[in-house]
């Protein structure tokens, strides 16, 4: 995987993922909530406008964080099928955020450390942020999972419902500066240990979705780009 | 701060009242710093006593004695205050989802955060007279407290969150400005607060138009537009004209509300005109010119009877505002009831470890 394909993909995987938390505002469960998930939306967001202008510098084709964001159609976006899908209820919102937050905080940590001194300086400020992200997502999986009997058995559908997806973000790269694969013991570890505390199960292995990293993404990308870039489609070439 | 990532236009607004804001903040401190009295003399009436602190321009702190209509009369005004911050989020929100660059969409996020933030506060400084913020929130979901009227009107186009900042925030702040010297110590404090947030909204709506009327002729077109239709719900945001309003005599003499409904509504009128000109669009409005005499520009009033017809409930989106947020509560209900019994179960782990 080339630099350029694995900051695109990043980058989309928090832009996709800013959209979706975008999606609460006004409407968590509690006020502080509103104000927690639109701060991690506006973390994703931020690093992806870093990614996504890297990626455009690296293609030299002169697009900048908009036009790879609102001008591309969905075979042409890079992120994982874990961010485009649905919110659900508040559970899988916080189960696909556990998961991918999982994810991010060894990825931007490792990145801290890569040959690139771009993507190196991006990665050493996401990681922070990630870090919040992991811990408030977990606290919540945690009040979830061992809260009431109700919230036990939506936060377990959650996670039961969203685990096969996160199979695709461990996706062997070798030449990408960092390989996903190498990633995945951080993630089993951490994902252990807060279920256990959760007295949740971690589902079993079975069906791998996959298919976001080469542009194959599911039903609902397009609904979510659809939105996502229909003002910005209508006025070709204006600014904002 | 998130998303402030422009620099404001030279001639933009906000300045002249962000600079009451600070004058206020430091008659505020320097009334903490004025030797308060201790409390009322053993002979002195506590009416006597609280009368004493207003009228020194003090601040009436909530272990203090105050009248019960006193009491009733902030704790309605905060709470409605609180609940329009919260409700306000709707109409805003809903343009973040299509935000038309990814830096417009960063500004919106955080501008609406800063609204649930706004709520939390002020339902806080409603909370320090005696009163639970559940208890206001059961209010606002059962209808019983209002919130601004003009969170009761669309959102259609991406110019209404421009006229939104300039015009919604713009009125919010010069209602809003004066409260910063309010009697009550903790309203005033939070105001301070709100009031520089809401002077960068102001900017921000203001560069959103700015930047729309100096783009295409369909980007200046829906500017227009916004500023048509907001702008006389705008004006009907400091209430009914002072002959009809209920509440502004005695807040006034409790200090309060230090100006009528019409001389901020003026005032407001006033900031505006010149505003519009360097955006380069018109308020509605063919009788708006300036009065030598006056100082000011004569305009046209509002309907209120709209206004009226709107505090009803029956503006156009008074049901899905209020339908928006009873979901949101209701669906949130098991996440709060989770959040309870898990922290009730850690309370007695710890118990059982201690
Ligand atoms: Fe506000
Ligand atoms: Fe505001």
């Amino acid at each position: 995987m080339s630099t350029l394909d694995f900051t695109l993909a990043l980058g989309d995987d928090a832009l996709i993922a800013a959209q979706r938390l975008g999606e609460w505002t006004s409407r968590a469960p509690e006020m502080e909530e509103d104000i927690a998930l639109a701060n991690i939306a506006l973390d994703q967001l931020g690093a992806a406008r870093l990614l996504l202008t890297y990626a455009g510098e690296l293609e030299g084709a002169g697009r900048d964080e908009d036009a790879l964001a609102y001008l591309r159609d969905d075979r042409e976006f890079r992120n994982c099928l874990l961010v485009e899908l649905p919110n659900g209820d508040f559970g899988v919102t916080m189960a696909k955020l556990f998961f991918l937050a999982a994810y991010q905080l060894p990825l931007y940590t490792a990145l801290a450390g890569c040959a690139d001194e771009r993507l190196a300086a991006i990665g050493a400020k996401a990681r922070k942020e990630s870090a919040y992200h992991l811990d408030h997502a977990a606290l919540w999986v945690r009040r979830l999972g061992d809260g009431t009997e109700e919230s036990h058995r939506r936060m377990q559908d959650a996670v039961d419902q969203v685990w096969p997806y996160t199979h695709e973000l461990f996706t062997p790269a070798p030449t990408a500066p960092v390989d996903p694969a190498t990633l995945r013991a951080d993630f089993d570890a951490q994902v252990r240990d807060v279920l256990d505390q959760a007295t949740l199960t971690r589902p079993a292995d079975g069906w791998t979705p996959g298919g976001g990293r080469d542009g194959l993404h599911t039903e609902h990308l397009s609904y979510l780009l659809a939105e996502m870039q229909v003002l910005h489609r209508a006025h070709p070439g204006a600014r904002w | 701060m998130y998303g402030n990532d422009f620099a404001p236009p030279e001639d933009g607004p906000g300045g002249g009242l962000l600079g009451e804001v600070e004058a206020a903040e430091a008659a505020l401190r320097e009334a903490a710093a004025r030797a308060r009295r201790g409390g009322p003399a053993g002979d002195e009436d506590l009416e006597a006593y609280f009368a004493g602190v207003v009228d020194a321009d003090q601040k009436i702190e909530p272990r203090d004695w105050m009248p019960e209509a006193y009491r009733k009369t902030l704790i309605r005004q905060i709470a409605q205050h609180a609940h329009s911050e919260i409700i306000g989020m709707q109409p805003e929100g809903n343009w973040i989802s299509r935000a038309p660059s990814l830096k417009r969409k960063a500004i919106l996020l955080a501008k609406v955060q800063d609204e649930a933030g706004h709520g939390l506060y002020l339902y806080a400084a409603a909370e320090t007279l005696g009163v639970s913020r559940d208890e206001l929130v059961e209010l606002l979901l059962n209808g019983r407290q209002k919130y601004s009227s003009i969170f009761n009107y669309p959102t259609l186009t991406w110019a209404d969150v421009g006229a939104i900042g300039w015009l919604v925030d713009g009125a919010a702040i010069v209602n809003q400005v004066p409260l910063c010297r309010c009697s009550y110590g903790p309203y005033a404090r939070a105001m301070i607060r709100v009031c520089k947030e809401e002077s960068f909204h102001q900017r921000q709506g203001y560069e959103i138009l700015h930047t729309l009327a100096h783009g295409t002729p369909g980007q200046k077109a829906m500017a227009q537009d916004a500023v048509d239709r907001w702008w006389y719900p705008s004006l009907a945001m400091f209430g009914p004209p002072d002959g009809d309003s209920t509440h502004s005599a005695q807040s006034m003499a409790w200090k309060i509300k230090r100006f009528s409904n019409d001389e901020l509504r003026q005032r407001f009128v006033d900031m505006c005109v010149q505003q519009a000109e360097i955006l380069g669009l018109t308020l509605p409005d063919p009788d708006l010119r300036w009065n030598e005499q006056r100082q000011s520009y004569d305009y046209t009033q509002p309907d209120y009877d709209e206004l009226l017809r709107v505090i009803k409930g029956n503006g156009p989106c008074n049901r899905q505002r209020m339908e928006h947020r009873r979901r949101a509560h209701d669906e949130g209900a098991w996440v709060r009831e989770a959040a309870a019994a898990y922290a009730a179960k850690q309370n007695s782990r710890e118990r059982v470890a201690a």
